[in-house]
């Protein structure tokens, strides 16, 4: 019998977490489904933003539009976590864990895949590498450009 | 802005960390009322005379209404009722709070608590609740963190802070020589402590760098061990403080700072918030850093240390590594760090671990620190550390 999931006996019984879209961000899953990257700007002050919201950090406008953009970016910073970050990710281990800075200057959080754990550099050039899950999902992964 | 300074940290209570709990487990309410008797047996006021408290996220039996709980179970009648949620950041935050409240006349006598002992196993499994099952990552639906963190693995701390000082390697230089020595001088001021969970086991800058890579730069001797424990804290004004005892820890300032939940949103990943919270604290006691004779940071990690000695003005921004390899942190050195241990050295009970960077500035203030006492010290600053650099909160103690 499989282990009911609301009481698991550790995090280990706990299947990998996975994003559930809202109706806020759903453009930007969709995107991904279609393999494309597509983030909010603000049409009041013009600033990228990104994760999804309903109004922007910078000026609390709620005049956000979707706009599709190349993906491209950078490394900002990455860690290499040879110890699971969770118990559910001992299978990614090592995690190329990294923060991308896109050239729209959004910030966003990734694995990085391609690439071996001592050639990632900070400021190494990346571009987007769509994860399609047998679940629907697709998460946004980033590989060496 | 500011203080008056005329309200003081007159009674302390801290347990030892353990790393193996063979005590009896008592509810966090229980652990609660424990510690708040144990500090104001310290301070020699009469749990009749509280009137403000001050709690935070640890107490385990109830999710909301807090105070009224806390103040129910212990029988306080009070006037001032505080839940802070500030991480490693709260016990700072829980002080300042105490302290206005106390120079406003709000009330007289404030009581602090933060519980970090096991409690006892459920009769029944309880569900594991979305919003802690990843620990300070809320993984319930709508969260940011669910739909953009915890789904990489972007998750905990190690991770998080090793980001930020791979970041401050490519900006300003690593010298892992120096970030270990960070761990090593506080080692040092642990084996001075009886104690610290790690009083009897001195380490080396290789021993340091020969242990585990747990994520790039971070090795496992950088990273705080997890215990348990907890303490509590008194602060009331100066008639209470004469009567307690002859040299008191005043708070003379303080400050707090937030800007992000998660490191991938924080403005500069190598400027941390306790910058402007060390300023603030600074210019309300009317001194600055160099006036400090100990100072207890918030130290989760080696490059928590590094970044809140330069943010908070003890040398320049990328000067760090240089200012730790020209000094001498221990307590008996020339720019005493951590002089309990650190929580590196101590012990991390929980979210108490912030409080025993409290409570040691408040034992060096007083003079009783014992035989990691630094000489002649009037001024303590102090930091908090939540999240992954989330909130950082500062605080200035001087004699009087």
């Amino acid at each position: 019998m499989s282990p009911d999931p609301r009481f698991p006996r550790d995090s280990a019984e706990l299947p990998k977490p996975r994003p559930e879209r809202t109706p806020t961000s759903a453009p930007f899953w969709d995107a991904l489904d279609a393999e494309q990257v597509r983030i909010q700007r603000c049409d009041a002050c013009g600033a990228w933003v990104h994760y999804p919201r309903n109004r922007c950090p910078h000026c609390l406008s709620d005049r956000l539009a979707w706009h599709d953009v190349s993906g491209h970016g950078k490394v900002l910073t990455f860690t290499v976590a040879r110890q699971p970050t969770a118990r559910p990710f001992a299978d990614e281990v090592p995690q190329l864990l990294a923060v991308i800075e896109l050239d729209e200057g959004v910030r966003m959080t990734t694995t990085l895949v391609g690439v071996e754990p001592d050639e990632i550099t900070v400021g190494m050039p990346v571009v987007p590498v769509f994860d399609h899950g047998t679940d629907g999902v697709t998460l946004l992964r980033f590989s060496p450009e | 802005m500011g203080l008056r300074g005329d309200a003081a940290v007159v009674g302390i209570a801290e347990y030892a960390p353990e790393r193996h709990f063979a005590g009896e487990a008592k509810f966090t309410l229980e652990q609660w009322a424990d510690l708040a008797a144990l500090a104001l047996d310290d301070a020699g006021i009469p749990a009749s005379a509280v009137d403000g408290i001050v709690c935070a996220n640890d107490v385990r039996e109830s999710n909301m209404f807090l105070p009224a709980t806390i103040a129910e179970y212990c029988g306080f009648a009070v006037d001032f009722a505080e839940r802070v949620d500030l991480g490693g950041a709260s016990a700072v935050g829980m002080v300042w709070r105490a302290a206005v409240a106390v120079e406003l006349g709000i009330c007289d006598v404030v009581v602090g608590a933060l519980t970090a002992r096991p409690v006892p196993e459920p009769p029944e499994p309880v569900p594991v609740d979305p919003r802690v099952m990843y620990g300070a990552s809320s993984n319930l639906w709508g969260s940011p963190q669910a739909e953009f963190e915890i789904p990489y693995g972007n998750i905990a701390q190690n991770a998080g802070y090793a980001m930020i000082a791979q970041r401050y390697g490519a900006q300003f230089g690593y010298d892992p020589r120096a970030t270990a020595k960070i761990a090593v001088d506080q080692r040092t001021n642990a084996l001075a402590n009886p104690a610290a969970i790690f009083h009897d086991q001195p380490i080396t800058v290789d021993d340091v760098l020969d242990s585990r890579m747990i994520a790039d730069p971070l090795h496992l001797l950088e990273i705080v061990m997890p215990c348990v424990g907890g303490g509590a804290f008194v602060v009331a004004g100066r008639e209470h403080a004469r009567r307690a005892r002859e040299r008191n820890a005043f708070v003379a300032g303080f400050g707090e700072h937030l800007t992000h939940k998660t490191h991938t949103y924080m403005p500069d990943l190598t400027s941390s918030p306790v910058g402007p919270a060390a300023r603030q604290a600074f210019a309300m006691a009317g001194i600055g850093p160099s006036d400090v004779d100990v100072a207890e940071l918030y130290d989760c990690y080696t490059i928590t240390v590094l970044l809140s000695i330069e943010d908070s003005g003890f040398c320049a921004k990328g000067d760090g590594m240089r200012f730790v390899r020209d000094h001498d942190l221990t307590y008996a050195g020339d720019f005493p760090v951590n002089t309990h241990g650190g929580q590196l050295g101590f012990g991390q009970p929980g979210v108490a671990g912030g409080l025993s960077q409290v409570l040691e500035g408040v034992r060096q203030v007083r003079g009783d620190a014992g035989a990691h006492q630094v000489p002649g010290c009037d001024t303590a600053y102090v930091s908090g550390t939540g999240g992954i650099m989330s909130e950082q909160s500062a605080l200035v103690l001087v004699a009087a």
